[in-house]
């Protein structure tokens, strides 16, 4: 009876749920938000990415014994897909992204997952670790521009939260294993990074015509002109040689 | 002839390749730090100003300072890290001496501290003969140079419970904090800046850094005491890889990891003479 009674107040809060989300939907989309896909390609022979010396710290090297790390300079997919291209809309001058996740920068097997992260100004991210050897996590802004700093995460360590004031691309280290190398990449407005296929959405992007551009480390852009309808999905693809 | 000429272009090359780096984050023009000229501090009960410095920074700082705070005095360019590290870059306000967490600026305190202290192993004199006042003035200028001491304030400074008695409990407790940790993976598991990581340390400017090394006899750059050592591991030496601990070290904690780290160092001091009777072996680099 008392179980029952507990089921049927469950079901009545996920329904109040949908119900609010829904709701909250129908805000987005009656702005008219739209968004920006397509797809980011290498052209010609992927250039080799070296694998990676571990041997300074053991554990690495054990996390890692069956799935050897290499570089992640330019990660090109089988279908020849480019991954950690970075897609923001140029002179961005809208409101704050709509929903804001807090993404996640992980610190795992001693590399970093993802190997960029992509921010809008003022977004929250958690930096995490799952590793059983300590790291520091040290980002390198102009100083100019950004604050650094430097923390340390031991094993077990608690998320650190952070957000970028100014946008730049800023690499980020950890000085304990030197290979360790990722880049917060801070823009203004919505922002998406290529999966392992190359594809990217931006989500919520309000009718208009815009220039996208499409960064790729260690410094190469480009741009594309777009126009999104309301409530439509724009194409953009693009390629890069290096 | 043509060796001589050799060595010229060996030396100016160098000379350039070291500078670069500086030069390239150094943007501020003179107008920009003129417009901070009634920058203040405020530190031994006394007022400085930016004017009353100029004088005594142009005169014993520029050399190594230079006079836009950029660090490209003429002395700079011979100054070659690890051995000698660059002189600070004031324009970028990043600052090694802290009482306030990592990624903040230091207070007028601070500031006016390192000054006094200097730089133990590298070219920062002491400048304890100067008149607080002068050094009171001289801290407003140093801040002149970087615009972040208009558009942030200083970070709350950590706080340091009383220290505790040290006992072999709290040594045994410390040497547990260091292992769990793992100091020992720049500074090595006894301390001598050893460790697996320690070749290949850099700062923020990409120069080659050691680790310190606890038992050479040198001192903690950032001062000796128990309070100062605390201080360096719970914020972090900013612009190096030395980060902070303050999320993963308890206080309590972080007294016990002070004294372990005094059964390093050559000075004396109570726990040195109670870890002679402890037989303490080094952590494992293996945990
Ligand atoms: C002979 C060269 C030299 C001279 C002269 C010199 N400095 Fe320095 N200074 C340095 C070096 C080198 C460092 C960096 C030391 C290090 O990072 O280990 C430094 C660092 C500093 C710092 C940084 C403190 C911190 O916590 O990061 C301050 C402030 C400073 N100097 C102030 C001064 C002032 C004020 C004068 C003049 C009264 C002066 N210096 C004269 C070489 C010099
Ligand atoms: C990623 C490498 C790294 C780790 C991990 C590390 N340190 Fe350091 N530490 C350094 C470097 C590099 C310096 C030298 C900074 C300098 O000379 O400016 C340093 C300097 C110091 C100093 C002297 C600072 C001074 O004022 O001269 C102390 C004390 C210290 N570390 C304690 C610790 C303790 C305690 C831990 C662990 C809780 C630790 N360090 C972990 C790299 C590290």
């Amino acid at each position: 009876m008392k179980r029952q009674r507990n089921f049927v107040a469950l079901v009545s809060t996920i329904v109040l749920l949908c119900c609010g989300a829904l709701l909250l939907n129908q805000k987005v989309s009656a702005a008219g938000e739209g968004k920006i896909t397509g797809n980011v390609k290498f052209e010609g022979a992927p250039p080799h990415m070296r694998g990676i010396d571990m041997s300074k710290d053991p554990w690495c090297v054990k996390a890692n014994a069956d799935h050897p790390q290499h570089l992640e300079n330019v990660v090109v997919a089988t279908n020849g897909g480019l991954e950690n291209v970075v897609l923001y809309i140029d002179g961005w001058s809208g409101d704050a992204t709509v929903e804001k996740t807090v993404p996640v920068f992980d610190q795992k097997n001693c590399m970093y997952t993802p190997h960029i992260l992509g921010l809008d100004v003022n977004q929250t991210f958690k930096v995490t670790t799952s590793d059983q050897t300590a790291h520091n996590i040290h980002p390198l802004p102009n100083p100019m521009i950004n604050v650094g700093w430097n923390q340390s995460q031991p094993p077990g360590a608690p998320p650190i939260e952070k957000s970028w004031k100014n946008p730049e691309v800023i690499p980020v280290q950890c000085n304990i294993h030197p290979w360790m190398h990722g880049y917060f990449v801070v823009v203004k407005g919505p922002v998406a990074v290529t999966d392992d296929s190359g594809n990217y959405t931006i989500e919520n992007v309000p009718p208009g015509t815009y220039t996208v551009k499409a960064w790729h480390e260690p410094d190469t852009t480009q741009t594309a002109k777009v126009t999104v309808s309301a409530g439509g999905s724009a194409t953009a693809n693009f390629s890069f040689n290096k | 002839m043509r060796t001589r000429l050799h060595k010229w272009f060996l030396l100016l090359g160098a000379a350039a390749f070291f500078a670069l780096p500086l030069t390239s984050r150094a943007q501020l023009t003179t107008e920009d730090i003129a417009s901070r000229d009634n920058m203040e501090s405020h530190v031994a009960g006394y007022t400085g100003h930016v004017q009353d410095a100029a004088y005594d920074y142009r005169r014993y700082c520029v050399g190594c300072h230079g006079d836009m705070g950029d660090a490209n005095g003429e002395v700079a360019q011979w100054l070659l890290p690890p051995m000698w590290p660059k002189p600070r870059n004031f324009q970028l306000g990043v600052f090694k001496c802290r009482s306030t967490p990592t990624g903040t600026l230091p207070t007028d305190d601070d500031l006016f501290n390192a000054i006094t202290r200097g730089f133990d192993r590298s070219a920062m004199p002491i400048w304890n003969q100067f008149t607080k006042y002068q050094r009171a003035n001289l801290v407003a200028y140093v801040k002149h140079f970087s615009p972040r001491f208009v558009t942030e304030k200083p970070g709350t400074p950590i706080s340091i419970p009383p220290e505790p008695e040290v006992t072999p409990e709290r040594i045994k407790a410390g040497r547990e904090v260091f292992a769990r940790v793992q100091c020992w993976k720049c500074h090595g598991v006894q301390g001598m800046a050893n460790g697996p990581s320690a070749s290949t340390l850099q700062d923020d400017l990409g120069f080659p850094i050691a680790a310190f090394n606890f038992t050479d006899g040198t001192r903690p750059k950032c001062g000796d005491t128990d309070e100062d050592i605390y201080r360096i591991f719970m914020t972090g030496l900013d612009g190096t890889p030395m980060p902070s601990f303050a999320d993963n070290i308890k206080p309590d904690e972080a007294w016990d990891l002070v004294f372990y780290l005094r059964t390093f160092m050559q000075q004396p001091s109570k726990a040195k003479e109670i870890a002679k009777t402890l037989n303490l072996k080094p952590v494992s680099a293996n945990p």
